[in-house]
């Protein structure tokens, strides 16, 4: 049993991520590889502020989500100039970068010793402790970035990132300052993904720099593109999809060293599969890139 | 009103002069066509008026306010509207929802606006009736809820003229607005213009179908190279059969 409450937790914990993703991925047609980056910046400032100056859960996590949204205007007003794939470029090693400075700043993340002792977290009186408490804190928090994402992408707001996904030049024309809007995306999908950062930071309380590798950010990418990017479930259903497949496989009773290759061979192959033969996802309406 | 003045403009894509020395004021008022052969520069006029291309030298203004270096969303909210060669359009989405986001100044698209949904509602309500009525001016209305891809080329064309006035600009830039269109589609966008000069919009076009030219402008500016051949009034400069024999035939 808590074996599946850990799992459903894992599952909200990827479909925050995952939903922030598709905000800039699906909506607005703009792949970032640098998911996983912000993610860690959020886990990383929440954990720090938790451990070292005693902040409350809340504190931290908005520290967070600050931090990661300030971080993301520096990358994305030089970056979001590029085009397409320079711009994944830029976003890959923005990735690598800060990979290299949770692994290596010693004095201030402790390097790839990671951060034990981040305490559960507290809000007002109630500390979330067991499994059961934080799976429903963490679907909580799910639901709430889900609607976020989803209130924006049905607003007059989404209605220009679908328009700057499809026809960029098009809008332009139109009047709208299309750097803004993206700015403004990049920036919201960052301070989601830092909130999944801090929540898993507080849930496993330990964190190191191996949990927020670019691998990572593919692992993430592979769920909108599997559910589906842009479509009302598809994160959701790529995030869930992608979280228990690894555990189902770990029941087929192969021995670990074959079972950590062979679930990078099932991501491999699912996207390959997907992309080839349902480019819009399990329930998406559209395909991955513009047109 | 307010028109586009350009002074001694360059422009040269990998060796080819798309503009040469270009310098004209265009008139304030009425329908401009911009004729001349392919290759005469007049697609890059409308891409540097309108911040889509950025000249090697030269200026240009609107009105007393130079315009040279802006970005393309500055020059459309100066009130400069324009259609593509290529029909841009957001395919995948109702007829309506292009015409909708050609509305400017919208509440709805801001972060903490569109998240809240503070009077968004009667923002989009607003913005609904007034793209109706526009697609009712074309002729679209029984096809708002439609995708626009399931819309034929001509009535793209009307639509993408319906979002050129949903921005509520004043002077509007059409490029090749009836070529490749069914003729009885092609009168009805060129009563179309007429009716907008009417209503008090500066317009210019780009055409190289002589006779809509002669039907609905009232100056004529002749392109050849990136620079002009020749401008007057349509009577004059349609007639001289030099004009017409070498580069509009």
């Amino acid at each position: 049993m808590l074996y599946f409450l850990h799992i459903l937790t894992l599952v909200c914990i990827y479909t925050i991520l995952a939903v922030s993703l598709d905000l800039l991925a699906g909506h607005t047609g703009i792949l970032s590889v640098a998911q996983a980056a912000f993610y860690g910046v959020g886990a990383y400032t929440s954990a720090l502020l938790a451990v070292r100056v005693g902040c409350t859960f809340l504190e931290s996590a908005l520290a967070g989500v600050f931090a990661a949204s300030v971080v993301s205007f520096m990358v994305s007003l030089p970056s979001l100039r590029l085009h397409d794939d320079y711009f994944v470029i830029a976003t890959f090693a923005f990735q690598i970068i800060i990979f290299s400075f949770f692994n290596n700043s010693m004095p201030l993340t402790n390097g790839p010793l990671g951060i034990p002792g981040i305490p559960q977290p507290a809000i007002g009186g109630w500390t979330v402790r067991t499994h059961m408490q934080f799976f429903i804190f963490a679907a909580v928090i799910a639901a709430l970035a889900y609607a976020v994402v989803s209130r924006l992408a049905t607003s007059p707001f989404g209605r220009v990132l679908h328009a700057i996904r499809e026809d960029e030049v098009f809008i332009r024309s139109l009047g709208k300052d299309t750097l803004r809007f993206k700015v403004v995306a990049f920036a919201v999908s960052a301070a989601l993904a830092a909130f999944a950062g801090s929540l898993y930071a507080h849930y496993i309380t330990y964190i190191d720099p191996t949990s927020f590798t670019v691998t990572e950010s593919i692992l993430v990418i592979s769920m909108v593109i599997i559910g589906g990017p842009a479509s009302r479930w598809g994160p959701v259903i790529g995030a869930t999809i992608l979280v228990i497949t690894p555990e189902v496989l770990r029941f087929v009773g192969l021995p670990n060293s074959v079972a950590a290759s062979l679930r990078q061979v099932i991501y491999g192959a699912l996207l390959v599969i997907m992309m080839t033969f349902r480019p819009r996802g399990l329930v998406g309406r559209y395909g991955f890139m513009r047109r | 009103m307010d028109t586009f003045r350009c002074e001694n403009m360059r422009k040269t894509f990998d060796g080819t002069r798309a503009l040469a020395n270009f310098s004209l004021e265009f008139p304030a008022s009425g329908i401009t066509a911009i004729v001349g052969p392919n290759g005469a520069g007049k697609t890059t006029l409308f891409n540097v008026l309108t911040g889509f291309v950025r000249l090697d030298q030269g200026r240009h203004f609107l009105g007393h306010r130079e315009t040279t270096r802006l970005p393309p969303h500055e020059i459309a909210r100066l009130g400069v509207a324009r259609t593509f060669q290529d029909l841009r359009l957001i395919l995948r989405v109702p007829v309506l929802d292009n015409v909708l986001m050609a509305c400017p100044n919208q509440h709805g698209e801001r972060l903490l606006t569109a998240l809240l949904r503070f009077s968004v509602a009667g923002e989009e309500a607003r913005n609904r009736t007034v793209a109706m009525r526009l697609l009712r001016f074309v002729g679209l209305d029984c096809r708002a809820f439609e995708l626009t891809g399931e819309l034929s080329y001509g009535q793209q064309k009307l639509l993408t003229l319906a979002c050129c006035l949903a921005t509520g600009a004043p002077i509007l830039l059409f490029d090749e607005p009836v070529t490749g269109v069914h003729p009885e589609m092609a009168a009805r966008i060129l009563s179309l213009l007429q009716e907008l000069r009417a209503a008090g919009k500066l317009i210019l076009f780009i055409e190289h179908d002589i006779s809509a030219v002669r039907q609905v402008a009232d100056f004529v500016v002749v392109m050849d190279q990136g620079n002009i051949i020749a401008q007057g009034l349509p009577g004059e400069i349609l007639e001289r059969s030099e004009i017409v024999e070498a580069y509009l035939a």
